[in-house]
């Protein structure tokens, strides 16, 4: 039978089922329903057939995500936990046409809000001359009077900003909010575009999309020009707990900056210096991700625990450049919008290129009759509030949601408390195309735009991210409470030429690696330790549940001497083992989370797959072969995880610190296994069991045509340098990484080489008869003494 | 008047420790028409890495320091000599209270003696709603603007009963006002806070106070206290004025200013970055003397 009619077409099709809604704006099509330019090569693949393989191709974009382990921290009353970057895989298209319209109005923005700002901690010629109201300054926790009258070293105060951006119903852009605190996101962007790249690649190619690797480019010259070639840089953190540390990590990783914590920085004469495996290092540039009040507790807010005391005190000697300036943050204020149209024709004579939300101060009589009048056109909020409009939390309420009596109740608030409140216009945003239930849909979205400060002028990254609500309700938009990303490709007519990192010259450089921080350093030791740790409880474990399983009777005394030794390492073997054993690998993944800069992608999945791992054994109600099976699964997906880090991990200090964790852990344990199973009063099997928990049974067997005995199992556990499972072999680990630390060849020798020598001198000349319990008992202290030496050297 | 003022604060650690950075908020400051810093000198014991001396926001006189190495005790010793002038009497030349709003936005000023830092919100003192109710009940019909602070110090004079033991340097000033007890410092932050809830601007004065020994006995050494008291924007005309509610008084020149701010935490005598493993103790001596009439002479 021939095909009835001519063949429908595909986008046809697509877009027949697509129905922006009446009186708002749309991404995908304009006011009279023709696609907006752009789009079509997207909405060629979007049309292709279910069979195509689109879903294959979100599933790798998806797989691209969680392997990079792209993160964001979600805050709720029971605690906070890290969620799965939330994706919305059609990226939202811009025109660069349209795209470069909106880039000429926010570098005037930024140009504009520096001139406030300078304004604000300098002559306060805006205050005196009316244009700002002075309470909205003078009460504004933002505006820091530490800062008051201290000029930027560089000469700026505002490098890197965002701004929140939507389309309103007649097709115009303009600005939600400004974000010149410590703006997030750009490195959420990029991992945006890795993913939406590899769903629409050629769409991607088709689009002429210009990189985003230029932008990335431009800051970290801005960086670098504020001191030249030499310019030390690190980024400065609130540390895991904060919502976009990931981002953090990344970008530290992307740019090739170290990534500092407070407590990672001291002031010493003016200078701000990282505290170093090797001594103080300074530091001259800080890209700031901590907002303002909490970065000294001396001088801004002496309540945090996060901050520097005394980095106020380095940018007034003008030794420390911070992105952006402390007090930048003030020109966030939501009261601000009322007063920056006005404020930008007095200072530069021109009107604002793109609008902001219109915005009214509660403040002044006339603006409050007017936010009256048109209460149910209005969202009311703190005039002092630095979220975005549509971020509900900080009690903004809409004046059309309110019943009668509410709306009475928000009418006698305004009367009343007017220069603490706005009223802000209750904006539509634009809707922009979703994938739902593999259909698209219209739902609203927000767009955050970068800029960074160059020699030429201000620099927009061409995209950015886009926020997308989970419904048609525009307040539904904030991430923290479900809704989702999605990339934004600016469109060329012509095809963009490729651009990487890599700086274009032909010259292979090597970054100058900046010393290790003594936090991270410390963290290292300790995730080596604590995985280590593990392993040896899981081998412990197995040993008692294979016993268990051949005697059916846990009252042997082999089996009671093993889970006597299992609850000395915190275990009780009849009570269930999986919980601790799971809380024992969090500890190790939370000492990796705050080192994630340092530790390579493929290392924390590994751990963080131990950690469901583990979690999954829990509440099982394992015992004997069953136990020892799932334990001994376990364990070489340990073993998976260390072979990852030793032949993969660069050696850094950083991964020395790791390996003197894993080798000190080591000593300590086999030292205390033969000083109880190797003990002369130590019941039958104690011998071959302690080969067992020592991995070394095939060796054993080899080596010694004989049975186990005291002297044939002490010598393969403590004496022999070529078993990697014995004692000196740790010793001689830890001899040869501390020889390569800072300081660690000096002469003469500091106290911790010395030692270590020492130790590894007197186990080198022993003979197994010599090795008593009671030398091992020593053994196990001193390995216990070197790690406070190696703590007191390297961490203090 | 003319007064010579020692104090010293010395701290003694169980375990030697490393005091890292501090900020002092020690020497008398000069007020133009009240007060003149004659000579004045600050030491430190064991002496500092690092020492900077500068003005704050407020134009406070700040001692910067950083110690790096660990001692058992720490030991700040302030001499100074300052010529108090009597105030005279003023009339009170202050609008009623619900014009002071009006006059405080023909003041469009982020200079550090504008009103506008002194209302709403500080880190330590927020107005509350409790306060607020309380200072409107004692307030009298129509009152001026001095009359108004006059009546809230006055009340809380009576009100709040000393003790020196029921706060802490930390202490909420709605649990001090809730309880009604504390020391000067708890007694000023209510104020401030009953002030800035009747729209009145209200800040914090920190300085020392002459005391005089009871009648027939010898003035102790070192008796004299760290003091603190508020003060108050009574409109253009009026100005600043400053009441001590622990004492129930105009300030005159009993008291000697030292520094001024929002609260507690922009004017601490000493503030610090100590993490320290041990107990430690601190010990606070003050003397302020005055200057015979022949020491006066003899100072010409």
């Amino acid at each position: 039978m021939p095909p009835a009619g001519p063949p429908s077409d595909p986008v046809a099709a697509l877009l027949g089922g697509y129905a922006p809604l009446p009186g708002v704006a749309d991404e995908l099509v304009d006011g009279r329903g023709r696609v907006r330019p752009g789009w079509q090569p997207l909405l060629q693949t979007l049309a292709r057939p279910p069979g195509e393989g689109i879903a294959a191709r979100i599933a790798r974009g998806d797989q691209y995500l969680r392997d990079a382990g792209v993160f964001y921290r979600l805050y709720a009353e029971s605690g906070s936990t890290e969620r799965a970057w939330p994706l919305s895989h059609v990226p939202v298209v811009v025109h660069e046409a349209e795209w470069s319209q909106i880039a000429r109005g926010l570098a005037q923005r930024a140009d504009l809000l520096e001139q406030v700002v300078a304004d604000l901690y300098g002559p306060g010629r805006l205050v005196a001359e009316g244009h700002l109201p002075p309470q909205l300054v003078a009460q504004n926790p933002e505006w820091l009077r530490a800062m008051v009258g201290v000029t930027p070293r560089s000469g700026h105060f505002l490098h890197m900003i965002a701004f929140e951006i939507g389309r309103s119903p007649d097709g115009s852009w303009f600005v939600l909010g400004d974000r010149t605190q410590a703006p997030s996101g750009a490195g959420f962007a990029l991992e945006n575009r890795m993913a939406t790249s590899r769903v629409f690649p050629e769409a991607f190619a088709a689009t002429n999309v210009p990189r985003l690797a230029g932008f990335f480019r431009a800051f970290r010259e801005t960086l670098m020009a504020m001191r030249g070639a030499k310019a030390r840089i690190g980024i400065l953190t609130p540390g895991p707990m904060n919502d976009t540390y990931y981002e953090h990590t990344y970008i530290a990783r992307y740019l090739g900056f170290m990534l500092l914590e407070g407590e990672d920085l001291v002031v010493q004469d003016g200078s701000v210096m990282v505290r170093t495996v090797a001594g103080p290092q300074p530091v001259d540039v800080l890209w700031r991700r901590l907002d303002a009040r909490f970065a000294d507790p001396l001088e801004l807010d002496g309540q945090s625990r996060i901050g520097t005391p005394g980095l106020v005190s380095a940018v007034r000697a003008g030794r420390l450049d911070l992105v952006n300036a402390l007090g930048a943050g003030i020109v966030e204020t939501r009261a601000f919008l009322a007063f920056l149209p006005r404020i930008c024709e007095v200072l530069t004579g021109q009107p604002l290129i793109l609008p902001n939300i219109a915005t009214w101060w509660c403040g002044q009589p006339a603006e409050r009759d007017f936010v009256q009048e048109h209460l149910e056109r209005m969202m009311i909020g703190p005039a002092q509030s630095y979220r975005l409009p549509f971020d509900a939390i900080d009690g903004t309420v809409a004046g059309d949601a309110a019943d009668a009596g509410q709306r009475r109740a928000l009418r006698a608030r305004i009367a009343a408390e007017g220069p603490s409140l706005v009223g802000q216009e209750a904006v539509t945003l634009s809707t922009t195309p979703a994938l739902v239930g593999g259909k698209l849909a219209p739902l609203p979205m927000s767009l955050r735009a970068f800029a960074v400060r160059t020699p030429e002028g201000w620099q927009v990254m061409p995209g950015g991210y886009a926020r997308i609500g989970r419904s048609r309700d525009a307040t539904a938009i904030a991430m923290q409470r479900g809704g989702s990303v999605a990339d934004v490709w600016v469109a060329s007519d012509a095809p963009v030429p490729a651009d990487t990192m890599v700086p274009a010259t032909t010259m292979v450089q090597r970054t100058e690696v900046g010393g290790l921080p003594s936090r991270a350093a410390d963290n290292l030791f300790w995730l080596g330790r604590y995985v280590e740790r593990a392993e040896d409880a899981v081998r412990l474990l197995r040993a008692w549940h294979l016993r268990l399983a051949e005697s059916g009777t846990p009252d042997r005394p082999l089996l009671k001497a093993l889970g006597q030794f299992l609850r000395l390492h915190g275990f009780d073997p009849q009570a269930g083992f999986a919980e601790t054993l799971a809380a024992r690998i969090e500890d190790a993944r939370d000492c990796a989370g705050k080192v994630r800069d340092r530790f390579s992608t493929d290392g924390w999945v590994a751990l963080s797959d131990l950690a469901v791992a583990a979690r999954a054994m829990c509440g099982r109600d394992l015992a004997g072969d069953d136990a020892a099976r799932a334990l001994g699964a376990f364990l070489r997906q340990v073993s998976g995880f260390s072979g990852l880090v030793h032949d993969n991990m660069y050696r850094f200090a950083g991964w020395r610190f790791l390996t003197l964790g894993r080798a000190l852990e080591r000593a300590n344990v086999m030292s205390w296994t033969l000083a109880t199973f190797a003990d002369i009063r130590a019941p039958e099997g104690a011998l071959d069991l302690a080969v067992e928990l020592g991995d070394s049974l095939m060796t054993h067997r080899r080596r010694y045509t004989i049975g186990t005995s005291r002297e044939t199992v002490v010598d393969l556990l403590a004496l022999d340098g070529g078993n990697p499972r014995s004692v000196f072999f740790q010793i001689s680990e830890i001899r040869d990484q501390v020889a390569r630390l800072p300081g660690g060849d000096r002469q003469p020798m500091g106290r911790l080489p010395r030692r270590v020598l020492e130790l590894h001198t007197s186990l080198a000349v022993l003979s197994p008869p010599e090795v008593t319990t009671t030398r091992l008992s020593g053994l196990r202290s001193a390995t216990d003494d070197l790690a406070g030496l190696i703590a007191e050297t390297y961490f203090g | 008047m003319i007064y010579d003022i020692s104090a010293s604060i010395d701290y003694s650690y169980q375990v030697p420790a490393v005091l890292g950075r501090t900020l002092l908020r020690l020497m008398p400051a000069t007020v133009p028409g009240a007060q003149r810093l004659v000579a004045g000198a600050l030491s430190v014991t064991p002496g500092p890495s690092e020492r900077i001396d500068r003005a704050d926001f407020f134009g406070n006189a700040v001692t910067e320091l950083a110690f790096r190495t660990a001692a058992r005790s720490t030991v700040f010793r302030l001499q100074a000599r300052v010529e108090r002038l009597a105030q005279a009497p003023s009339l009170d030349l202050t609008p009623p209270l619900d014009r002071i709003a009006e006059e405080l936005r023909a003041v469009p000023s982020l200079g550090p003696d504008s009103p506008h830092h002194f209302l709403g919100a500080s880190d330590r003192v927020r107005p509350r709603r409790a306060i607020t109710a309380y200072a409107r009940t004692i307030l009298p019909a129509g009152a001026t603007a001095l009359a108004a602070v006059q009546a809230v110090g006055r009340a809380l004079h009576a009100d709040m009963r000393f003790d020196a033991t029921a706060t802490t340097v930390e202490t909420d000033p709605l649990h001090a006002f809730t309880a009604r007890h504390g020391v000067c410092q708890d007694f000023s932050h209510v104020m401030i806070a009953a002030l800035r809830g009747l729209g009145i601007p209200a800040g914090y004065v920190s300085g020392y106070l002459r005391t005089l020994p009871p009648a027939g006995e010898e003035r102790l050494a070192g008796a004299d206290a760290m003091h603190a008291w508020v003060r108050a924007w009574t409109g253009i005309e009026g100005g600043w004025v400053e009441f001590d509610p622990t004492n129930d008084l105009m300030v005159a020149a009993d008291h000697v200013l030292v520094a001024v701010g929002r609260d507690y935490d922009d004017v601490a005598p000493v503030k610090g970055s100590l993490r320290i493993a041990g107990a430690q103790e601190s010990l606070q001596r003050v003397d302020v003397i005055p200057l015979g009439p022949r020491e006066s002479a003899q100072m010409r």
